[in-house]
Order: structure tokens, then C-alpha cells, then sequence
């Protein structure tokens, strides 16, 4: 990290001369984080992130009352009372009877010391449901992101350093996939996988996979473009003057250059994955019940009219956490760029 | 320039080539099958089907072999059909996939046109404002509101339009496009459209402001540091000139480029939008075709959005040539 963003490295460039005991000199590091704590817009949206990761991994270790597919049993009693009469030798006698019918799991409850935000139309715990689903979108978005910018860093970067047929190569297939609509395509591949026997629990997470098949190329584009800027640069002149091999032109010298476009990218698309998976979910082909997922606990409002109209605890709060999710990714990676950025100071 | 065209042209042809490769594979490995479920109506209806009709149907409707080979032969003859302008004949439907992409195509253009026309017109000032108010109150308050804009997913905040504008408060009507009611004249149908189309529109504007006014705040954030606006503040321009003439006309030029990147979304409709106030638009039956296994539907919605996307590339270049005079094409 200390090679970080080079061109901020501006305290530093006179260290020939006596330096004043007063002069205080910051590491290009140093310098990125103190300009992003001055934002208050990223300061808020780090606390989103942060206190929504320890809401969903934390969270259910702390309140255990209730289990992510535990059914709250207690619902609806019904009594019923029978009564019989029969006569036997002349005498009547009357038989009264107490019928106890379990009806109903206790389903749709209203928020209550018992269910901090209620129960959905199965029975299940909405509150803690919310932990568990936070921990499926999170992971979920955070390992595609993960996967999309190694994929993109790696074959940009490939294409950008050896330039020629490899580069042209894979610019033309990243010029295919970028054509590729977004939303049908996954749509199309989450059914090939309902149709396949993996379990419900981790499709969500095969189907994300696949999304960054598809997904890498606006990355390896990002990267290409930054080392083609960066292989003219001197210092690449120098280290070629020395003799360095190709993987420490690479990993030393190009990537850490590009890492600060790398890292605004991904909290960005961080965003967008979870849109993306919330609405899979919500159309029904990303986390299948019992698991939960945010966007999962909103599809039923789209086929039952009366949990949207009476009873918003069922749907509102998962709309909400993916909407502090995604506002809190965005204003860090808005945060971010301003802060790597060299030229945006205020 | 012609030469540039035709030679963009021909590369657009090779990326569709190879997008339909891929499509047409996914599609073919789809497990909803349209002629199993016909089959099962059928079955259902107290007939039985032979072995042999179903095995006629299969080969009917090209999917008979389901191998590697198989497949590439199915896709020859689509592609063999695409070069006579034939897209096939959607299963579902019974008529030309080209005649029901036109049908529902208009109703999603109607609505796309509609939000984007708001979208410039609310996001171009609030980005203008924002930025000549870079790092005040009101630039803070206009980024946060269009941040949360971004960041709400169109299901979620398209059912809370829909649970307290239609349903809660019942100012508008919450699903399809036209009540069932009785038949309109023409006035009668339009304010149908108006009050049908009003929410499902307010949606999308909301959701799409901020990526748009967000643009123009970093543009006219760029220009302003430019030399020429020092000069016309030194000359003693007023700001409101300096604003309206001298930034905001060269912030245009990314504007109008990016017009030509909406070229895909303001045909292809916007599928989950759609969905969730069932409106009878093209995404929302492309949603349905998937469904119900509709493959040469899938494949000419697919194809026609990867043509728009294509042709949204191009359009984008050749329109920087055009606003922009420095820019040449090679």
C-alpha cells in the first residue's frame, strides 16, 4: 500500500533539503484515509456497512430466540366445545367435550416483545430472518466482486501488458459479453440451475458465479486502459533499464498504480450486486424458502395482495437494509474517489 | 466517415454473431419445455398423446435432438431464418416473434420516453445547482437525495408507490393499463393511459435521476475550472451568463453522447417495472416468455437488445464526432 497512488506524494519531493523539525511528513496512505474520514458522507456510510455486517454476522449470536428456519408453533388455538347426548336405561346423560385444534402456526403477527418486528406469512421470526439475510446478500455480492475484479484485473491486465493478438483476443470477447443483456441472461441461466439438483441453499451462490462470467469485462477494460497509460510511463522505462523480470514489472510496478481505480470500482459495483442479487431473489430465482435472503422476504408481496397492503412489517424492513446497504456501499465508494483521487482536493 | 461507419457496421455483425452463439446455448439448455407443458394440457384433458406425436412435435418445433451437434444445427436454421428477416413464430403467441416485439414494443417506448424526458429535465438543474454549490448545504442535501434514489432496488420502490399512491390513497390505479370497465372514446382512453402510466413513470425517474444529475455535477464541476470561465469572470460577466452561456453549454457535450447510450432502455423496457405494475410492455412478456419457455421469443428479445445495445455503442461514437469538433474518427 505504500506505493499507493504515487501522484499524491507531494510532501515528499524535496527530500534533499533539510526538512523543519515542524514539518510533518504523511505517507501517500496516511493521506488517502485522512481525506476520506474529512468526508461526512463516507464516514456515515462506513457506519451503514459496518454496523449492517455486525447486524447479520453478529447479530444472530447474540439473539437467539428464534432460528432462521424455526416455525413459531404457538399460533392459533382453536377451541371448539362439543356436547353429546345419549340416553342409556331410561337416564340422560350429557357428554361435554373441549376440542383443541391447532389451527395455524402463528403467522403473520404484529411486531410484539416476542417478535421484535413480527412474524411473515409462514411463521417465521421476521427480525432474525433479516440477520440471516443480510449475512446471504452480503456474502453473496461481496465473493462476486471478489471474483469479477481477479478475473478483470488479471485479463485486462494480461491484455494491456503483452498487447498484440492475446490483447486483441480478449478485447473482442469482452466486446460479446458486454452485449450480453444483463437480466434475461441470468434469468435464463437461474432456471438452468432450478432444474439442476444443487441444493436451494448454495444456487445463490453458483448463480452469482456465472454473473461474473459475464460481468468481468467492464473491469479488464478499466485495467487494460490504466496499464496501457502506465507501460509509457518512466519509471516502467527504468525498471525495464534494470533488468526486472515480468512479474515484478507486474505486481510491483502496474498493479499496485491501478489498485486505487480498482478499489473505487469495486465498492461501486459492491452496490450493484446486491441489487442485482435482491432482485433475482425478488423474482424468485436467487435464495428459495425456507433460507432468507432480503430480496426473497419482499417477493411475496408481488402475488399476495394483502401482506403489501396490511402488513408492510412483513416487506418494508428488507427493503430498507438493502437500500442502507447499498447507500452506505456508494457513499464509501464515493468517499474513496474523491480521496484517491489527486486532483479533487478541496 | 462513411468508410468508419461501414467498417463499424460489419465488427457490429461479428459481436452479434457471437452474442447469439452464446444466447442461443443458454436458451437451449433451458429446462422449461414448451412442448411438455402443452403436452400435459393435453394429457390433461383426458387424451393421451403417442409416443411418436410427441416425438413429431419435438422435431416440429426443432428441439427434437438437445446434443451439441443438435444444437448448432438449430442454431444454423435460426440463423439461416435471420438472414431471410425471419425471427421464426413465438410459440405462446402463434404469430412472427418481430409482430409481437412491435406490439409491445410501443407501450414501453411510450413510458421510457416519457421518464427520460423528466429525468433530463429535473437532474440537468439539480446537478447544475449542486455543482455551482460544490461542498455546501444544498450540494449535500441534493447528493444524498439522489444517492438514495440510486440506491433503492425498482421492486421495493415501485410496490411502495403502488401500497400508498394507488392502493392506500387510490389516486391512481395500481395495475395494467386501461380499466376494464367499459369502452372509452379517445379522450376518455388517453387520460386511461395517463393515470395508468403515472406511477410506474414516477418510479423510473426517481430511480434514474441521480446516475444523470450526478453527471452533470462532475461535468460542470470540470468546466468550471477551466480557463475560459476564469476569463469570463474576470471580464465581469454576471455569474448567472457565466453559468448559463459559457459552463453549462460545454457540459452539454457528454450529455447529448450519453443520449445515444439510452438508445437500448428506451426500447427494451424495463422488465421488473413492468412486473410489478403489470403493464402489458415488452419486458414485462419477455419476463413471461421465459417462463413459459418461448424459445424463439427469448431469442429475438435477446437478439433485438443486443442489437440496441450494439447500435447505442456506435450512436455514442459517431455523436462525440458530432458535438464534439475535436474529436475525429479514425
Amino acid at each position: 500500500m505504500e506505493e499507493l497512488n504515487k501522484n499524491n506524494v507531494q510532501s515528499t519531493e524535496d527530500t534533499e533539503a533539510p526538512l523543519d523539525k515542524n514539518v510533518r511528513l504523511m505517507s501517500p496512505t496516511r493521506m488517502v484515509v485522512r481525506r476520506f474520514f474529512r468526508s461526512k458522507l463516507s464516514i456515515l456510510g462506513l457506519i451503514m456497512v459496518i454496523g449492517l455486517f455486525l447486524f447479520s454476522f453478529v447479530g444472530p449470536l447474540i439473539y437467539t430466540e428464534w432460528g432462521e428456519t424455526e416455525l413459531d408453533r404457538s399460533g392459533t388455538v382453536e377451541y371448539a366445545f362439543a356436547e353429546t347426548t345419549y340416553t342409556v336405561n331410561g337416564v340422560e346423560y350429557t357428554v361435554r367435550q373441549t376440542i383443541e385444534t391447532n389451527l395455524t402456526d402463528n403467522f403473520l403477527a404484529p411486531p410484539s416483545d416476542e417478535h421484535i418486528l413480527g412474524t411473515d406469512d409462514q411463521g417465521y421470526d421476521i427480525f432474525v430472518r433479516l440477520m440471516y439475510g443480510g449475512r446471504i446478500s452480503l456474502t453473496v455480492s461481496f465473493l462476486a466482486v471478489f471474483v469479477i475484479t481477479l478475473f478483470g484485473t488479471v485479463l485486462g491486465g494480461v491484455a494491456g501488458y503483452f498487447g498484440g493478438f492475446i490483447d486483441n483476443l480478449i478485447m473482442r470477447v469482452c466486446d460479446v459479453l458486454i452485449c450480453l443483456p444483463g437480466i434475461p441472461i441470468l434469468l435464463i441461466i437461474s432456471t438452468i440451475l432450478t432444474a439442476s439438483d444443487i441444493d436451494a441453499k448454495y444456487r445463490i451462490y453458483l448463480l452469482m458465479i456465472y454473473l461474473t462470467l459475464f460481468s468481468w469485462p467492464g473491469t479488464a477494460r478499466l485495467v487494460r486502459g490504466q496499464i496501457l497509460s502506465l507501460r509509457e510511463q518512466e519509471y516502467m522505462v527504468a525498471a525495464e533499464a534494470m533488468g526486472y523480470s515480468t512479474s515484478r514489472k507486474i505486481f510491483k510496478h502496474l498493479v499496485p498504480n491501478v489498485m486505487p481505480q480498482l478499489i473505487v470500482q469495486m465498492s461501486l459495483s459492491l452496490g450493484s450486486m446486491i441489487l442485482y442479487e435482491a432482485t433475482l431473489s425478488y423474482l424468485g430465482l436467487g435464495v428459495q424458502a425456507p433460507y432468507a435472503a432480503w430480496g426473497t422476504m419482499i417477493n411475496i408481496i408481488s402475488t399476495n395482495n394483502d401482506i403489501l397492503q396490511n402488513h408492510w412489517n412483513v416487506w418494508v424492513p428488507a427493503g430498507v437494509c438493502i437500500v442502507i446497504a447499498v447507500l452506505g456501499l456508494n457513499f464509501v465508494g464515493d468517499g474513496l474517489r474523491d480521496a484517491l483521487d489527486p486532483k479533487a482536493r478541496r | 466517415m462513411l468508410k468508419y461507419i461501414l467498417k463499424r457496421l460489419a465488427y457490429c455483425v461479428l459481436i452479434l454473431l457471437g452474442v447469439s452463439l452464446i444466447i442461443y446455448f443458454l436458451i437451449r439448455l433451458m429446462p422449461v419445455d414448451f412442448i411438455q407443458s402443452k403436452i400435459d394440457a393435453i394429457n390433461q384433458g383426458g387424451a393421451t398423446v403417442s409416443e411418436e406425436t410427441v416425438n413429431a412435435m419435438y422435431e416440429m418445433y426443432g428441439l427434437g435432438d438437445n446434443s451439441f451437434s443438435g444444437i448448432m444445427k438449430g442454431y444454423f436454421n435460426w440463423l439461416g431464418a435471420l438472414v431471410r428477416f425471419d425471427l421464426g413464430t413465438s410459440f405462446v403467441y402463434g404469430i412472427p416473434v418481430v409482430d409481437v416485439i412491435l406490439e409491445h414494443m410501443g407501450i414501453s417506448f411510450i413510458i421510457a420516453l416519457i421518464a427520460t424526458v423528466f429525468e433530463f429535465l429535473i437532474a440537468i438543474p439539480l446537478g447544475i445547482t449542486a455543482a455551482t454549490h460544490q461542498y455546501k448545504l444544498r450540494d449535500y442535501v441534493v447528493t444524498v437525495l439522489v444517492m438514495i434514489g440510486i440506491s433503492l432496488p425498482s421492486f421495493f420502490f415501485g410496490q411502495m408507490l403502488k401500497n400508498t399512491l394507488a392502493l392506500k390513497l387510490g389516486w391512481f390505479p395500481a395495475s395494467g393499463l386501461v380499466d376494464a370497465t367499459s369502452d372509452y372514446n379517445f379522450w376518455g382512453l388517453m387520460g386511461q393511459y395517463v393515470s395508468h402510466m403515472f406511477i410506474p413513470i414516477l418510479t423510473i425517474v426517481i430511480l434514474s435521476i441521480g446516475a444523470r444529475m450526478r453527471m452533470t455535477r462532475t461535468n460542470m464541476l470540470e468546466v468550471m475550472n477551466s480557463d475560459y470561465i476564469r476569463t469570463a469572470r474576470a471580464k465581469g460577466l454576471k455569474e448567472s451568463k457565466v453559468i448559463n452561456k459559457h459552463a453549462f453549454r460545454n457540459t452539454l457535450i457528454p450529455l447529448v453522447t450519453s443520449l445515444a447510450g439510452l438508445l437500448p432502455s428506451l426500447f427494451s423496457g424495463a422488465i421488473i417495472t413492468e412486473q410489478v405494475f403489470d403493464l402489458p410492455g415488452i419486458g414485462n412478456i419477455a419476463l413471461d416468455a421465459m417462463n413459459r419457455g418461448d424459445i424463439p421469443f427469448i431469442m429475438g428479445y435477446n437478439m433485438f437488445l443486443a442489437l440496441l445495445s450494439v447500435l447505442g455503442v456506435l450512436l455514442a461514437d459517431l455523436m462525440y464526432a458530432v458535438v464534439d469538433p475535436r474529436v475525429k474518427l479514425e
